[in-house]
Order: C-alpha cells, then structure tokens, then sequence
C-alpha cells in the first residue's frame, strides 16, 4: 500500500502494512506491532536454520537481480576465520523506484530487525545500511530508530540478550547511482571511490574491507522478517503464478497513471490489474503506451505486452523485459518515447563511473545521438548505429550499467520506430534536448 | 623449482600447459598470441577496465576479460579467430577514439603508440562518430616533476594511478569526474616529483603522460633501442638506450624481475646526457717537450708499453666504478709485474629513495654502477690512500676516475702518468700518455650490481673520434707487453676475466644474456692469479 493511498482490495499487504502509521516508526510502537518477536526468535536458532527457511521459502533479491536471497547468504563461509559483513543496500537510486524509501520512512524497525536477523543467519556481526545521500527524511528516522534499537538492547555487543553481537551502522551515500551497484558499495563504504569491482572475486569471498560480505536490498531483508514469522511455507504459498517466484513485491508505479505509488501485490500478479485497478488507470482520456516495467534499466513493454504481462521475475521476463527493481514507469500515448530514451541514456551517461570504456563513451555518445534525432537531424543510419552500439554496450563490462543505458533505448527502437523515423523524416517538429 | 599444477588449454588453436592461476592474458603470450590490452600490466593490480582484451572462451557465453580470468584446464580460448571478441575489441577501439584528438602527426607516443598500433591492427576504418559532435577537451596540464598531462588523448586504462598507488604507495593521482568527463586528477598540493614517478610516462599506452625532457624530441621511428644497464647508483637496473643520430635522447626501463622489474628511477632516466658530452678526448695524445700532441693509436699503444716495460716497483691505479669489468681487470693484467695500490671513488650520497612497492628496488646512495664489480676484482675504495701513494710510484694508471680534487702538480711529480679517459680533466694533462676511452652507450660490457648480479650492456652509439672501449686499450697494451693474444671483443676479454677470478668462475657473456646471472654464492673476492 503506497501512503498515502488506502490500501487496494487486491494488494497483498504484508511489508506495507504499517505505512502512513507514524507510531510504528518507535521501538514501542513496532513491538506492540509485533515487531522484534521474529529476531528473537531467529537469534535462538542456529545461522543455518535461518538460512534454510529462507532458501525454502523462495525469497529471491528484490533489488534487481532476483539472485535467490538463502543461496547467495549459503555462499559465505560456514567456518568463520575472519569478520564476516552483511550490507543493506539502501542505495535506492534506479529511477521509478521508491520501495524502499518507503519501508524507511515507515518501518524502520523492520529493516532493523531484517538486517539483525541475516546477521545472525551469515554469523556477520557488523551491518552496513548503506543510504542514498538524497534520502534525507529517511535517513533521519532509520538513525532515531537505530539508536533506539540499541538503547533498547535490540543492537550491540549482547542483541537482545542473547550474546550475539550485531552492529548496525548507517553510511550514508554521496549521490552516486553506481553506488547501487553491490561492488561499487562496497569501494564507498571502505571510502574508495564508487567502482564496481571486477568479479570474481565474489563478495562472499572478499567482500568489504577484505571480509566475506552479503549484499541485500531494502526489501530482501525486510521480507526475511516475515518468512521468519510466518514460515517458508506460507511465504511459498505467497504465489499466483510461477513457483520461482515468491512472497510480495513492492511496485513502485510512477508515470501517466491516475494513482502512482507503491502498491504490494503478491508474485504472479496481473500488470493489467495493477496498472488499470489499484493505480485507476491512465490520465483522462488517455490510452496506455509503453511501460518499463523495472526501473528504467530495463526493456520497454509496449501495450499489448505490458496488460498480457505477469508480475513476478518469470512473466516479465517472458513478456520481453525484467521486473528487476518493480519501478514501473508508465508512459500514455502523449509521451515522446524518443525524448524519454534520451533522458534516459543522459542518466546512465552522467552516472558511468568512468572505468568500462564501452560504458564511459557508449552512453555519452548514445545520448548525442538522440538528440541529433529529437533536434531533427538524424539519419536513418542512426538508428542501426544506436542498436550497433547498444550490442557492443551489452555483457562486456564490469557492471550493468551499460547493458541499463541500451537495454531501454534498443527495446525502444524496436518497438516504436516509427517514433524515431518521424524525427528523422521531419514528420515531428524537432524539440530542443534538454542541455 | 617448486612443484607447480600445471593446466593446459589451447589458444587459438596452439596448446599451451601454463601453471594454475595464470591468465588468459598471459598463457596467450606463451602461445604466441598477443591478446590487446590497455589497462593491465604485469608490473601493476589488475583493474580489468579497458575490456580491450576481451576473449571467446568455448562453452562460456559471455566473453571474458583476458586480464582477469584464469585458464581452466581443457579450455579452449579463441583471441583472434573468434568473430565475437574482434567485434567487441573493434567496439572498444571506436568508443576509444570517439573523444581522441587523432593528433597523431604532432604526439610523442606515436609510432609507439598502443592505441595507434591496434586500431590500425584491428579497428575500423572510419568512425561512425558525427564529425559535428564536440570531443571532450581539457587543456594539458603540468603534473609536476618531469611529467606533462595531455587528458585529450588519455584512454582513462588508470595505469598512471594504479602505478602511484600500489607501486609508489604515495597516491597523488586518481580518476576526476564521471562518464565521459573523467580525466586523470592530480592532487592539489603534491606534483608527480617523485624519484620514480617518471614512469608513468613509460606506463601509459596512449601519449597523455610525456617526459617534458623527451617533449618533440624525437619520432619513435627513428629511435633504435640498445640493451644497457643504469649507471645511475649500484642498483643495476636495466634499461634501454634509445639514440637518435648518434646520441641518446632517452633511457627507458628494460624488464628484468630480478632486478628492477619493469621501473626505472628519475635519476637513472637522465643518465643520458652524459653520455652525450661534447667535450669529449677523440684522439690519444703523448707528452712531448711539455706538449700533448695527437698521435695514433700505435704511437700511444707503443709509448705506453715502453713506460710500464721501463718501470717497476710500486704502481698505482685510480679507477672509475663507472668502468666495466673487463677494463677493470686487464687494467690490472697490464700492471701485473707490480706492487699495484688500486683504488676507486664513488659519489655518495645520503639516503635511498626506494619505489615503495617493489621490495628491493631503489635509488641507492651509491651513485656508480660497479662498485661491487671494482670491489670483486680487488680494487678498494680509498681513493685517498691510493692518491698518498702516488709519491714513490713507479707508475699510476688512472682508469677513468675525474681526476676532481686532484691537481696537476702532484701527477707531474709522480712521473709516469697513463691517463685513460672519456674527458682531459686539466689533472690529467700531467699524463705522458693520454689515450680515449668510450663511454657506458659506446661499448660493450659488464658491472656487477649490489647483488652481486653480473650484467651485460651493450653498445648503442659509436665513440667519438678515435676513442675505444678500455678493455680494448687496455688489451692491446698487454699484447704490446707480451702479456697475450690481441683481444676481439668484450666477450673475450670477459672469458679471461673469468678464467683468473675466481669470484666470476663458470660466467660467460652467453650465459649472462641480457638479463645477467648472479655470481656463485661464496666465490671470494679479488684476483686468483
């Protein structure tokens, strides 16, 4: 449920519960809630237990790439020789997404508790949140509820008098969006520069500072929580279509809907209802054109394919894209789709760290090319040389930021090249890009 | 050799068996394939970010960075016979050029050029960049030190500050900016004026770092490139020699992991110009009547066989550790007959300047190439005793030393003087016979590093004038004395060196390559005869 909307007859409000209820922001308010009953009771059992109700219930990553949440924590050492780290990647910075600025604004103490628990679950003893720089409302409650947590002995060397030791930590980003990226994270909580890290080696094996390291999104650990209450077998149950895909998604829809905002619906859910139901449909008078389903990394859904798709990471993936962070950006038929691809790719190139070539000049050349077309003076041979260039920006880099910046812009070519021809073909007044 | 788990892969079609944990990047040199690369040098941390070295590894759907990815046993690697990866390095070739300058005709690097050298190997033949589109500007930038920054060529490979960082540990340079901004920063208060910061220069693969020494002095393509060894302290690093119309316009690191691996210090970079003097000695002179006049080499050859033939007793010689081995032991050969007091100097000063990351390399305080060579062959350094024994010398040999503090009054007193050098110092117009030498670019030779390593240098320009090498000279005086054959080369001269000293038993120029070999452990020092 997406404050401050009322929560939808079909959401599936299991992470949004508490969203807009300011009380459940307080350590008092979120255990009369219920809250910190599932750490306590994940503290009393062995790492590898909580590892294995996670790996069963299914809980895949929430932050994009939907990498099984239980495998990637059985990935870290079973033998603890050095300090093991867990980070919460609050790094929120795809655009179309705001999930999980939601959960830290409302349930603080739920992504506390979910950072707690797979501490306990990978035997780390420090947490890193790492918190986009911009979030500055969010990051202002996370650490009134932090110091809370650990004046209330939820946190420190003795969590909630169990001996174990967990420390929470905020670090607090500097506003780059490829410190999203895990490896990149990681270099800026050591106080490196944002660079994403050739791989291997994996986290799990030489992760921040050195140490073996699990990297999860917001919502990944703040669904751990309920697995944990609940059992893996309900959250398994938490499916309408593929059983791959599990438990709740948070979709940030955002765009030319009648009701943007966060909507929790359960895996395998209908686009069509999600977009035409709880968000209330497109603007007066205006009919659905493309949707990005994922943030905007991802493949553009034309209509047809978008209201046949399925939320969970299988359907949109067979309907041509990937649900990847649940930012979906709507776009009606009064959108100019080349002048959104060319404020999309301008993103990705002024957010290249710099270090793949392909990336560091791919994207800046791909955003000089839509506008060479929006200003009326492309070529059709532009248009080849766009999706020439996306093929070489695509898998051969250290990170997928590349592969972000061509994905959106080729589906788009591919899929309304009419838009592109008109610019080209002078049928549309050219507009002046945004410098 | 420690045991090592051997995998074997073929690339491009040529098996290679390479030890477990090597590199594609790597195991493809041993095969004779060349993969391109950018960012990575075997000197320096993988950063794996010019995604030039791309490669087709069968079965592997994604092609990989040869760089970073190690060979599996059984693998099969396609480099250059993959359509894939040629693609994708022509992508990567594009990209690279789309904000280069293409001011080939007027850059230092070309011809040398790594970017010039695989674009014309494998890149397109035009660009698809809009000629229209404006490319990236910075204007060039001092960095300090001897280094110039010229960001409109840089390819952004981070050698330059990955080299300050892990190799220096004194990391003043980093990547500045995002996308296709980004330029190579340097820190605010510090420029590159450390002793071995010249090496980013030789680092970067494109002409972004140049020497300001070296600045439009030449065209890599007239440079022909000599094997040699730093004369600049007692490390022995070695370098190449690149002259240009018979001069040396640059000394740049030569590899050689058991000595200096792929770095030079600043120091030894500007050793050069003294190999260039002008006020060279071009002809052998011999005192007649007060007066030195110019003969040729059989009247002076002649003149000094007569003075060591008409002397005996006592004899001293002040030797250079700037002069091979060879001149330093036939030097000693010559004057066998006599009671010989033989010394040498070395500039000293205090202090090292190690290169942090490469234990064992550093800018010694000695600042003379083969001190332990002089020390081996049984020369001693106190210079200052040597000069006291001057008086009741039957005979001084001066072997290159500068003659600096000497005067000329004291060698005319001691009589018999045979001066061999590349320069007349006044001192050394005392000399009866006065003969040219040739200096470290203008023969061929051998010094002995601190580590007692014995290594080759060889000749890059011819002397001037009349001047020859000292184990020439030095070996025909013994012929004239009766002392032996004439010798042909410093190979032979280093083959009756080693036949008479113990310390460098089982040596020979064959054995010693280009990378040298460290004498038997033990081996005493001095003469055996």
């Amino acid at each position: 449920m997406g404050y401050p909307h009322a929560p939808h007859d079909k959401e599936t409000v299991v992470l949004s519960r508490y969203f807009g209820d300011a009380e459940a922001r307080t350590y008092d308010g979120w255990t009369k809630r219920g809250g910190y009953q599932a750490l306590e009771q994940a503290l009393g059992t062995d790492p590898q237990v909580v590892t294995d109700a996670v790996k069963a219930s299914g809980l895949r990553g929430r932050g994009g790439a939907g990498f099984p949440a239980g495998v990637k924590w059985d990935f870290m050492p079973k033998q603890k020789s050095k300090p093991h780290y867990l980070c919460c990647n609050a790094d929120e910075s795809e655009p179309g997404t705001f999930k999980d600025r939601e959960i830290m604004r409302w349930t603080p103490h739920a992504l506390i508790e979910g950072c707690a628990i797979t501490a306990h679950a990978i035997r780390a003893e420090t947490v890193y949140v790492y918190i986009r720089g911009e979030f500055t409302e969010p990051i202002r409650i996370m650490q009134a509820a932090l110091d809370e947590a650990y004046k209330r002995g939820v946190l420190g060397k003795n969590a909630m008098g169990t001996g174990v030791p967990i420390d929470v930590y905020i670090h607090r980003g500097a506003g780059a969006y490829i410190c999203g990226e895990e490896t990149a994270l990681m270099n800026s909580i050591e106080g490196r520069r944002g660079n994403p890290r050739i791989r291997p080696p994996f986290p799990a094996a030489v992760g921040v500072f050195g140490m073996p390291t699990t990297i999860n999104n917001v919502e990944t650990l703040t669904s751990v929580l309920h697995i944990i209450t609940h059992g893996a077998e309900w959250y398994k149950g938490l499916s309408l279509s593929n059983p791959k895909s599990t438990g709740t998604k948070l979709m940030s829809v955002c765009g030319h809907v009648a009701r943007p905002g966060n909507y929790e619906i359960t895996m395998g859910f209908p686009m069509q209802d999600l977009i035409y139901e709880m968000c209330g449909g497109m603007r007066q008078g205006r009919a659905l054109k493309a949707v990005i389903p994922g943030g905007s990394s991802v493949p553009l859904l034309n209509r047809e394919e978008a209201e046949g798709c399925v939320l969970d990471y299988e359907g949109v993936v067979a309907a041509g894209s990937m649900l990847g962070s649940g930012g979906m950006i709507v776009f009606d038929d009064s959108a100019d789709l080349v002048y959104q691809m060319m404020r999309i790719a301008k993103f990705y190139a002024h957010e290249s760290c710099a270090q793949c070539t392909q990336c560091r000049e791919g994207t800046a050349w791909t955003v000089r090319i839509l506008q060479k077309i929006l200003a009326g003076q492309g070529e059709m041979q532009d248009i080849d040389l766009l999706l020439d260039l996306g093929e070489q920006m695509t898998g051969k880099t250290i990170c997928v930021l590349s592969d972000s910046c061509a994905a959106p812009v080729g589906s788009a070519i591919k899929k309304f090249p009419l838009e592109f021809e008109a610019y080209i073909k002078g049928a549309r007044r050219p507009v002046a890009a945004l410098a | 050799m420690v045991d090592q788990e051997l995998v074997t892969c073929t690339i491009d079609g040529v098996e290679v068996s390479v030890p477990k944990g090597t590199t594609i990047l790597e195991a493809a040199k041993q095969a004779g394939v060349l993969v391109p690369h950018y960012c990575y040098h075997p000197g320096l941390p993988v950063a794996g970010v010019c995604r030039m070295c791309l490669v087709e590894v069968e079965g592997v759907p994604k092609l990989q960075i040869g760089c970073a990815t190690n060979v599996v046993d059984g693998q099969a690697i396609l480099v250059n016979e993959s359509r894939q990866a040629k693609e994708a390095r022509k992508g990567v070739l594009e990209f690279l050029l789309i904000n280069h300058p293409l001011d080939c005709p007027i850059c230092d690097q070309a011809g040398e050029c790594e970017l010039q050298n695989y674009v014309f190997q494998e890149g397109r033949s035009r660009t698809r960049y809009t000629p229209t589109f404006a490319k990236r500007f910075n204007p060039v930038e001092d960095f300090g030190g001897d280094i110039l920054y010229v960001p409109n060529r840089c390819i952004l490979c981070t050698r330059c500050v990955r080299f300050m960082e892990h190799a220096v540990e004194e990391p003043i340079l980093n990547v500045s900016e995002r996308g296709d901004r980004a330029f190579i920063g340097v820190h605010p208060d510090h420029g590159l004026d450390h002793p071995w910061s010249g090496n980013v220069v030789d680092l970067c693969p494109v002409g972004s770092l140049l020497s300001k020494d070296f600045l439009h002095k030449a065209r890599a393509w007239e440079l022909d490139h000599t094997p040699s060894v730093c004369t600049g302290c007692s490390q022995g690093c070695n370098v190449n020699l690149d002259t240009r119309a018979q001069a040396v316009v640059r000394v740049r690191p030569r590899p050689n992991l058991d000595v200096n691996r792929y770095f030079i210090c600043d120091h030894g970079r500007m050793t050069y110009r003294d190999m260039n003097r002008g006020d060279r000695l071009e002809a052998p002179l011999l005192r007649d009547a007060g007066e030195l006049t110019a003969v040729d080499w059989d009247h002076a050859l002649a003149r000094a066989a007569q003075i060591v033939k008409g002397s005996t007793g006592k004899a001293v010689i002040l030797a250079t550790p700037f002069a091979s081995n060879e001149a330093l032991y036939l030097a000693r050969r010559v004057l066998e007959r006599f009671q010989v007091t033989a010394a040498f100097r070395a500039d000293r000063v205090d202090g090292e300047h190690p290169l942090a990351g490469v234990p064992g390399l550093a800018v010694r305080g000695e600042r003379a190439p083969n001190v332990a060579g002089a020390t081996l062959l049984g020369y001693r350094d106190a210079f200052g005793d040597a000069l006291g024994a001057i008086e009741g010398a039957a005979l001084v040999l001066i072997l290159g030393d500068s003659l600096d503090g000497v005067n000329r009054a004291q060698l005319e007193q001691a009589g018999n003087v045979i001066y061999l050098g590349t320069t007349l110092p006044e001192a050394a117009r005392a000399a009866r016979v006065v003969v040219p030498a040739t200096n470290v670019a203008e023969e061929d030779g051998t010094f002995v590093n601190r580590d007692r390593r014995v290594q080759r240098y060889l000749q890059a320009k011819p002397g001037p004038g009349m001047a020859r090498p000292a184990w020439w000279i030095l070996g025909e005086l013994a012929v004239e004395l009766g002392l032996g054959d004439p010798l042909g080369s410093a190979d032979e001269a280093f083959d009756e060196l080693v036949e008479a000293t113990h310390a460098f038993r089982g040596l020979s120029y064959r054995q010693l390559g280009v990378r040298g070999a460290v004498l038997p452990e033990g081996a005493g020092a001095g003469v055996t005869a």
